[in-house]
């Protein structure tokens, strides 16, 4: 096969690079990592346009895996990198790979930054609970209590929720998966790239090593169903193996309630990806285990101008207007006069 | 819009003219008088006339400082000439202030004997007491040294514009135009281009306009017609190079150079940076310049700013990012990532007082260390220095030639000074400028490689050229897809490798890269004669009192010689064999002394420092000072 790929050929083999993979064995960045050359494989898009740009943490050395154009930063500045490739090149497909203490922690700067301009960015935050790379401290996802090296009594500090935090930052995109539901993450995948704007997808992914197990009410065959909810846009909020479950809404807050008894379908709150304003998903984002089912699919889906569509407009517009600027007007730009 | 030169207006009074070969004059005030205003005006209009000039603004880091207290004073000095200068001038000539305030932070600058005009209408009680004044001193004899002029300028001004009507606050406006037409009528100038520039800057609000042109006139024949001064000046034209000129401010000059440089590159500029004194109107320049193909984002941070800097590089444009040192502290870990990387970005640094927040709008040049050390590993960058004003032009297009040159990031460090001083320049025709040579890698050049598990060649980004750089192999080009980042890498292929032997090996090579530059960029020059006693080497913004210094040396037959380092990382690759050929090297830094250890390090000369970390530039004076005492160490 040629180096040059064109828009039909591309499968999910020709998106592997020769690079020796690093992780732990069992780790879930492997997962996500065969989903994602799936999604991308399918997306007409030809190889040379898509670019991997990541912070530091094991989840940041996922570019070095895919055999497209990769960039592995310095810790956290992912966003502000993809930015400026954005605004070079719009055309290419840029991925921002990121971890919970990168994105969130570090980096979380730079994360609302890019979300609020809406920078046609596709973030995708590896939510383990856990700095890997450094072997083990807790993060700023861990919940209350994780007992770690840094945190030998149990961590004290209140969790941040990814999703809450991007909403906040009106993100136009979002949504959240997990590692091994292959099926779920790859269709996610595909939602975010076919997003215009910031899509901002968090995973939930196992850290064998060091916080194994941390999302096993979401991923354990015998429980997941009681504890996850899959969105569907304009469908009532239903979960539980036998679909028995239900999400209400009492005054401003949600609250669980079992099907039957008087209460039907009807009564459950009906989610809406495209709502104007983001409390929906909001309200959504704050649900968490054990009190509550947690989300997975897309919390919101909406259309805004991206940054750098807005910079280019306005740069047309003032070409179109006052016409391409020439060096010896710049030159002139001030007042000028003739020494004989 | 051009004009052409302006004859001096002759006067019809009978004060008579006296024709001094230049001078130097400052306008200060309150910070709301308007004096960067009109000192820009006289700066113009004395350019116009044909003098060389130079200028210095002095303005308060607040913005808003409680009105007539000394930390709000501003003030704005110009010196022109008949002759070639390149200092705003040791010692002021006359000193315009327009309130206690002013003059008492100004009046040391002043030379015995000269001309101080006050605004008398500000000096009441209050006045006084704001600036510290236990007595009046318009009255008290302490000014007696000085050719007083006390104006009621406030009053004067009033009565001038008193038919248009205006509120008293919108008359007191244009008082700084009173003072300017005063000043202009002492020093013979034109109001021509001052009445041009009114009226197109106001041309929307008739009455500001009227009431500004009015004000300036007023000033102007009060000094005619009171003979209150007895005396009046002349500064004739200056031999200048014929051409077109107009006034340039560095910061002016080095946006204007990125962009220059950007299209003779044929590379669009992405400009990347976070507000800071007294780097942004940079920003502000190149933010109008969206015509010219300028793309500017104001980040949320010097992190953010500098990786956007070097995002839009790694995809094949030109990015760069300005800052002042606080800023450059900020982005160390991504210089060193572009330095491991090897991306061409261009980071600006104007310098102001350190460290820390330090002195926000006053220059120092202690930051070329931090250019030079200040990041974690071996981490050499390409560092060069513009010496003035104007020379901010050249250095940015130099930085951008250099960077995709060889794949480096190039510190430019400039300082407040250059940023807001002005001289004349002398318009260059773009088509006479150098193109800047850019090679991409061309697609589908994957044969340059081994193949992977798939039978596909592999591109290899560290392949080197014989001056050792690297490809520019940019997104989106078919058949390059690699991988890069801050882990060091396997020679050649760029791939990750903890190999002992092949980090030694990186470092050397990434040193040895930037070394090569001095194969590209010209030898050190020297100004005086080629051996002797002294030579004073500065580097920077410190080379207008420098180089005067050096001329009044050579005047009184010193055997001074004077050379000026632009190009900081590397040297000119005769930097060593011009030192060894004087027996003192004099080194002039606003810092304490950090060229000088780089030179004594660097090729075992123990060289002399001069060092001031005032927030100031260098007075000529000062530097003459140390070259006698050098001078007369040595017998
Ligand atoms: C400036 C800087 N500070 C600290 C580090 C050390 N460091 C590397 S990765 C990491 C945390 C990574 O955690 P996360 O983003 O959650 O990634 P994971 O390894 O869990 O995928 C830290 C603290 C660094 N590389 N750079
Ligand atoms: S430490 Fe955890 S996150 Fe890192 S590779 Fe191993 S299992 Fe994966
Ligand atoms: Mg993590």
């Amino acid at each position: 096969m040629s180096t040059l790929t064109t828009l039909h050929t591309l499968s999910p083999k020709d998106l592997a690079s020769d690079q020796e993979i690093r992780w732990c064995p069992g780790c879930g960045d492997y997962s996500i990592l065969a989903q994602m050359k799936k999604a991308l494989a399918g997306l007409g898009i030809p190889r040379e346009k898509f670019v991997f740009i990541s912070g530091i943490g094991c989840s940041s050395r996922f570019p070095y895996y895919m055999n497209t154009y990769g960039f592995h930063t310095i810790h956290g500045r992912a966003p502000a990198i993809a930015t400026g490739v954005k605004l070079a090149r719009p055309d290419l497909s840029v991925w921002v790979i990121t971890g919970d203490g990168d994105g969130l922690s570090i980096g979380g700067n730079h994360l609302i930054h890019a979300i609020r301009r809406n920078m046609d960015l596709k973030i995708i935050l590896f939510n383990n609970e856990i700095y890997g790379l450094t072997k083990g401290q807790y993060s700023p996802t861990s919940r209350i209590g994780t007992r770690t090296k840094s945190s030998p009594l149990g961590s004290i500090d209140t969790p941040l929720r990814p999703l809450s935090l991007a909403l906040g930052a009106d993100a136009t995109f979002v949504a959240r998966t997990i590692d091994i539901d292959i099926h779920h993450l790859t269709e996610t995948l595909k939602r975010a790239a076919a997003h215009k704007g910031t899509a901002f997808v968090e995973i939930y992914q196992n850290c064998k090593i060091f916080n194994d197990g941390v999302f096993e009410y979401a991923t354990d065959k015998s429980v997941k169903s009681d504890n996850v909810l899959s969105l569907q846009h304009g469908r009532p909020l239903v979960f539980g193996k036998d679909q028995n479950k239900g999400i209400r809404l009492h005054g401003l807050n949600p609250e669980v309630v079992d099907l039957g008894n008087g209460i039907a379908k009807d009564d459950l709150l009906v989610h809406d990806e495209k709502a104007d304003e983001p409390s929906l998903a909001y309200l959504l984002s704050r649900m968490v285990h054990p009190e509550f089912p947690e989300c997975i699919g897309v919390f919101r889906a909406v259309e805004r101008p991206t940054y750098e569509h807005v910079l280019n407009h306005q740069m047309e517009e003032t070409i179109a207007s006052r016409g391409a600027g020439k060096l010896e007007d710049l030159f002139a730009s001030d007042e000028t006069w003739i020494v004989e | 819009m051009t004009v052409a030169n302006l004859s001096t207006p002759r006067s019809h009074s009978p004060i008579p003219v006296e024709e001094v070969t230049e001078a130097t004059i400052r306008l200060a005030g309150d910070s709301g008088d308007g004096m960067q205003l009109a000192g820009t005006q006289f700066m113009q209009t004395s350019a116009m006339l044909g003098n060389d000039i130079s200028t210095l603004p002095d303005f308060p880091a607040e913005i808003r400082a409680p009105a007539g207290t000394l930390a709000g004073v501003s003030g704005f000095q110009i010196h022109f000439s008949s002759t070639e200068i390149h200092t705003p001038g040791d010692q002021l000539n006359t000193l315009v202030a327009m309130n206690p305030a002013a003059l008492k932070s100004n009046l040391k600058d002043l030379e015995p004997g000269g001309i101080l005009i006050v605004n008398a209408d500000a000096f009441a009680a209050g006045d006084l007491h704001k600036a510290g004044y236990p007595a009046n001193p318009l009255q008290d004899g302490s000014l007696k040294g000085y050719r007083l002029f006390a104006v009621s300028i406030t009053k004067l001004n009033r009565e001038a514009v008193s038919e248009l009507k205006l509120s008293t606050r919108e008359a007191d406006r244009c008082k700084n135009f009173f003072a300017l037409g005063l000043v202009y009528w002492l020093y013979e100038r034109s109001l021509e281009p001052t009445l041009k520039w009114i009226q197109s800057k106001f041309g929307k609000n008739p009455s500001v306009r009227e009431a500004n042109a009015r004000a300036l006139k007023a000033g102007y024949n009060y000094g005619e017609t009171t003979e209150a001064m007895p005396v009046h000046y002349r500064v004739s034209k200056a031999a200048i190079a014929p051409g077109r000129y107009r006034k340039i401010t560095g910061n002016e000059a080095l946006a204007i150079g990125l962009v220059a440089a950007s299209k003779r590159a044929d590379l669009p500029l992405v400009y990347a940076t976070y507000p800071i004194t007294p780097a942004s109107d940079i920003l502000h320049q190149l933010a109008e310049l969206k015509r010219y193909g300028v793309r500017t984002l104001q980040a949320e941070d010097e992190i953010a700013a500098i990786g956007a800097a070097i995002g839009a590089s790694f995809a094949g444009t030109l990015g760069v990012t300005g800052t002042s040192g606080p800023g450059i502290c900020l982005k160390s870990e991504a210089i060193g990532l572009a330095v491991m990387t090897e991306l061409p970005v261009v980071i600006v640094d104007v310098q102001r007082g350190g460290p820390s927040t330090g002195l926000p709008t006053k220059t120092e040049q202690a930051d070329l260390l931090q250019a030079m050390f200040g990041r974690n590993g071996e981490c050499p960058a390409c560092i060069l220095a513009p010496c003035s004003p104007s020379d901010c032009f050249d250095m940015a297009f130099e930085a951008v030639r250099l960077a995709v040159g060889f794949m480096t990031p190039v510190f430019v460090l400039s300082d407040g000074y250059l940023a807001n001083g002005a001289e004349p320049w002398p318009i260059p025709d773009p088509a006479k400028l150098p193109r800047i040579p850019v090679r991409f890698a061309p697609a589908h050049v994957g044969g340059n490689g081994t193949s992977n598990g798939n039978g596909e060649a592999v591109f290899h980004p560290y392949e080197r050229d014989p001056r050792l750089v690297r490809p520019w192999a940019v997104p989106g080009t078919p058949g390059l897809e690699h991988r890069i980042g801050g882990l060091e890498k396997e020679d050649v292929t760029g791939n990750v490798s903890y190999d002992p032997a092949n980090h030694e090996h990186m470092i050397h090579t990434r040193a040895q890269k930037i070394a090569n530059i001095a194969n590209e960029i010209p030898e050190l020059s020297v100004v005086g004669p080629a051996e002797g006693d002294v030579l004073v080497l500065g580097w920077g913004g410190t080379y207008g009192s420098i180089v005067t210094a050096c001329q009044r040396a050579q005047r009184k037959g010193l055997k001074v010689a004077h050379a000026h380092l632009r190009y900081l990382n590397p040297m000119p690759r005769n930097t060593g064999e011009v030192l060894k050929r004087y027996r003192k090297v004099l080194i002039p830094e606003l810092n304490g002394g950090q060229l000088r250890m780089l030179i004594r390090a660097t090729y075992l000369i123990d060289a002399i420092g001069l060092n001031k970390i005032q927030g100031k530039p260098f007075l000529v004076g000062e530097i003459e000072a140390k070259i006698t005492e050098v001078l007369s160490a040595e017998c």
